[in-house]
């Protein structure tokens, strides 16, 4: 079992040098981080001594092996376009993506698992129909167009909620947070909603089908023969044993939920990581961009990784394919 | 199911209930395309950095609504000797901490703004000496005459020494910094608003200062600001009414603006000339079928390329109605002859000839370099550019990159890889002088910094000769004269395709009076806000 981890921790540790390597080597077709830092008027020689100053004048592989040194110890330089060191930035930047990403899985599931056993239970009826055709636009559009689509309807034809923002935010230690005020829970929902549709539809469909698959198994029909209670087999034995996998998938997709906040984020101005990326893009903003990326790199890592151990903990056939193995 | 129900409903009935909150008047909330990165004043040379922290730090000089030079920390100034400018100091005016502005503050000041750091060097020349003459008299003592030292000093903002000194901001903080300098996350400067909040890329508040020396025309109370990156959301905020201030408007949704009851764009002709320009030093173009010979060393060609722009279609097709068709380099706002000067008429045929008299009957093949994320539909006006000299046999392959990959490519620093770009200058010093040296100069002397940001190498000898006497030359009609017969020089050259201004365009609340700058500086001292 040890060694089985060991030697997964071994993998991800790889993979997140293969990250750095791939960034690393991307960072050189992204521009080039002077002429972002001074303005067009200014004179080659200043230019020069700007590029010396931050180190670019070396040859990559310098580049390269110091950067990673000091990556490894959790120090991700200095924001070219911010003055500030990375590590603060995004610590900064957290608490909004981390509560986004929260409140659009919460919102995923609960509305998923609702509407994919409403549809699996009354297949026939039209509000089932009408989920499926909802969960088909959820899966098609673009993340982008349905926040506009909702900013244009509830911001600016409605006016009930903001278009862009966190609103009033309350600080905990380093935490801030926006639940804890009413311009902070406006603020939430309609990037909530653009960022979950997607894994929505997801979990509905998944619920949907897995639901359909249980209802056929023998052990519901025993259960109807018992005599049980159509809402205990349906909601105490079906779903049950439907959820583990949406479960899985939940917790797997949770970090493409937080990478892929990028989109949102920009959408509706909100004040997190992704957006912070996006501007580090767009500035050639390497020490922001590389610190990103091994950061979203090593959440996939560590929440597969996570997933493997618990497998073999749960399971114990797996524990016995491993032990042979090794 | 009755439980999907019921949390719709619950959904619809909350989203009901929260309705906005109306903002409390005089706080104006503003909206920008960019962040306000820091608030050193010295770390970035950028625009809309130097208008947000133009509300909270001032210069010796300021630039009123129309651009003109007023005085603000200097009462007046004079020039006794040609070689030496004389500043009186406005008394009684008090940095935000309370400290007592003097001589010492701009000596300092001097120094830092030409430190290494500094991304501000060129607001004062290193060989400029300052001597303090008393505690408000400065004096700026030139190696040779300049009649424009003071043009860009509007935003060379005076800092306070002591609070400098206390808080260990003596020197801009450095690109290569490992922490934050004091100066870049804190402002005490002398304007009429006090930063009292600021969180990079999220939020900045700023308040009134109740002890500003001056009167301020405006009414307001309190800025907030907040970078606003999406072009869609920018301008939904600005019809939800949840911010009274938005710049940029995208092109595309300035009639929307428009047509809504609680908002309108301010419209104006912005500085920035947005031009076209050819390789003319290679003996062979670098990206180009034509080998052996460069075809935009022969003048005809490059008459028969400007000729062949119907800069008209540009401006109605591409920029809506939303551009200047300009003859210049520089905008006319900044040249007092400019009406002097037209636009050679678009004329297609006269280009086809020209075109065949140069020796190419069939046209040629070159690569165009062009930004898309940098000026108003920059890429959009590079494609219709494109059609236009396709007409006239001319093809040319289109290279629209982002702006850091672009400007990695064309520019010194890159070796000037490009044969034909098209590009957009602002002379940060508003005169003539800085378009002539800076991307109408000969760039052969490496070790001179003329002609750094011309791109295509254009030199004329004549033209560099007039340029040096227009530095140091101080009667203003005969320097009008000097500049007049230098863009003729150029002219007669075609060295450069001047295309348009572009527009500013800015989203303002009906509730807000807002005057517009033509340097698209958004300044709020003078704005006002009605309940």
């Amino acid at each position: 079992m040890l060694a089985f981890t060991l030697r997964r921790a071994l993998q991800a540790i790889g993979v997140m040098f293969a990250v750095g390597i791939i960034a690393f080597s991307m960072f050189r077709f992204a521009g080039d981080p002077v002429n972002q830092i001074v303005s067009i008027d200014t004179p080659a020689a200043e230019r020069e001594a700007v590029r010396k100053s931050l180190g670019l004048d070396d040859p990559v592989p310098v580049q390269f092996v110091r950067y990673f040194g000091n990556a490894a110890q959790f120090k991700f330089g200095v924001s070219y376009q911010f003055r500030q060191p990375v590590s603060a930035l995004l610590m900064e930047r957290m608490p909004a993506t981390l509560e986004l990403a929260i409140c659009a899985t919460v919102f995923a599931m609960v509305l998923g698992i609702l509407m994919g056993v409403y549809s699996a239970l009354r297949r026939d009826t039209l509000l089932a129909k009408l989920f499926q055709a909802v969960s088909l636009i959820g899966i098609s559009l673009p993340t982008f167009l349905i926040g506009i689509l909702l900013i244009y309807l509830f911001a600016v034809t409605l006016g009930w909620l903001p278009s862009f923002g966190r609103g009033e935010v309350v600080k905990l230690g380093w935490w801030t947070t926006g639940l804890l005020t009413l311009s902070g829970l406006k603020a939430l929902i309609m990037p909530s909603i653009t960022l979950g549709l997607f894994q929505m539809t997801l979990i509905m469909r998944l619920v949907r089908a897995e639901m359909l698959e249980v209802l056929r198994t023998d052990y519901i029909r025993f259960a109807r023969a018992r005599g049980l209670t159509t809402r205990a087999i349906h909601f105490g034995h079906a779903l049950k044993n439907t959820l583990i996998p949406v479960i899985t998938m939940a917790g797997l997709q949770f970090g493409s939920v937080i990478a892929f906040s990028i989109i949102t984020e920009t959408v509706f101005q909100w004040p997190g990581m992704g957006i912070l990326f996006v501007q580090a893009v767009q500035n050639v903003d390497i020490p922001i961009m590389a610190a990103y990326l091994l950061m979203v790199s090593l959440i996939f890592v560590t929440i597969n990784l996570v997933v493997d151990i618990l497998y073999t903990v749960v399971d114990p056939r797996l524990r016995s394919t491993i032990g042979r193995a090794a | 199911m009755s439980v999907g129900r019921t949390l719709f409903a619950a959904t619809l009935a909350g989203m009901l209930a929260l309705t906005m909150s109306p903002a409390s008047s005089q706080t104006l909330r503003y909206a920008n395309q960019g962040d306000l990165k820091s608030l050193d004043p010295y770390s970035l040379n950028e625009s809309t950095t130097h208008a947000h922290l133009g509300h909270v730090y001032q210069g010796l000089t300021a630039r009123d609504k129309d651009l003109k030079i007023i005085p603000a920390l200097a009462e007046s100034w004079e020039t006794p000797e040609p070689t030496r400018w004389r500043f009186h100091l406005r008394k009684g005016v008090k940095f935000h901490n309370g400290d007592p502005f003097t001589a010492d503050d701009v000596l300092f000041s001097a120094d830092r703004v030409r430190n290494k750091n500094s991304n501000m060097q060129t607001r004062l020349a290193p060989n400029v000496k300052v001597v303090k003459v008393d505690d408000y008299t400065v004096d700026f003592v030139l190696p040779s005459p300049n009649p424009i030292l003071h043009s860009s000093w509007d935003v060379w903002y005076i800092m306070d020494k002591k609070w400098a000194e206390e808080n260990k901001a003596v020197e801009p903080t450095p690109v290569s910094a490992t922490s934050p300098s004091y100066a870049s996350l804190h402002e005490n400067g002398t304007g009429s608003f006090i930063i009292e909040s600021h969180q990079p890329g999220v939020k900045t508040v700023f308040k009134a200062n109740p002890n500003y020396w001056g009167k301020m025309e405006g009414n307001l109370k309190e800025i907030i600001f907040t970078p606003i990156a999406s072009d869609a959301t920018r301008v939904a905020a600005l019809l939800s009414g949840e911010v009274d201030v938005i710049e940029p408007v995208p092109i595309q949704d300035i009639s929307r603006v428009d047509s809504s009851p609680n908002a309108q764009v301010l419209k104006a002709p912005e500085l920035r000339t947005i031009f076209i320009g050819f390789d003319t030093v290679r003996d062979e173009l670098l990206y180009s079928n034509i080998k052996g010979k460069n075809p935009f060393k022969d003048v005809k060609v490059r008459e028969a390329f400007y000729k062949a722009i119907d800069i008209e279609l540009i401006k109605t097709r591409v920029m809506r109605g939303l551009s200047t068709p300009s003859a210049l380099m520089i905008a006319p706002e900044l040249f007092a002859l400019s009406k002097e000067f037209t636009r050679p008429k678009f004329d297609p045929d006269g280009a086809k000839k020209l075109l065949t008299e140069a020796g190419y009957p069939d046209g040629f093949e070159v690569t165009m370099d062009c930004p898309n994320d940098r000026y108003v539909n920059d890429a959009a006006i590079c494609q219709a550019v494109v059609g236009m000299l396709a007409r006239i046999g001319v093809k040319i392959n289109l290279l629209a990159q982002p702006k850091a990959q672009y400007f990695a490519k064309v520019l010194k620093q890159g070796g000037y890889q490009t044969s034909f770009f098209m590009l957009g200058w602002t002379p940060s010093t508003m005169d003539s002088h800085n378009v002539m040296n800076d991307i109408m100069g000969c760039r052969d002397d490496a070790k001179s910094s003329r002609g750094e940001a011309n791109l295509g190498g254009y030199c004329n000898k004549d033209f560099d000769a007039l340029t040096d006497k227009v530095l140091v030359e101080t009667d203003t009609n005969k320097r009008n004269q000097m500049i007049k017969q230098a863009y003729e020089i150029s002219m007669k050259d075609w060295a450069y395709i001047p295309l348009h201004q572009q527009a500013l365009a800015w989203g303002v609340s009906k509730k807000v009076n807002l005057p517009q700058r033509a340097d698209n500086l958004v300044m709020f001292h003078w704005a006002t806000k009605k309940e």
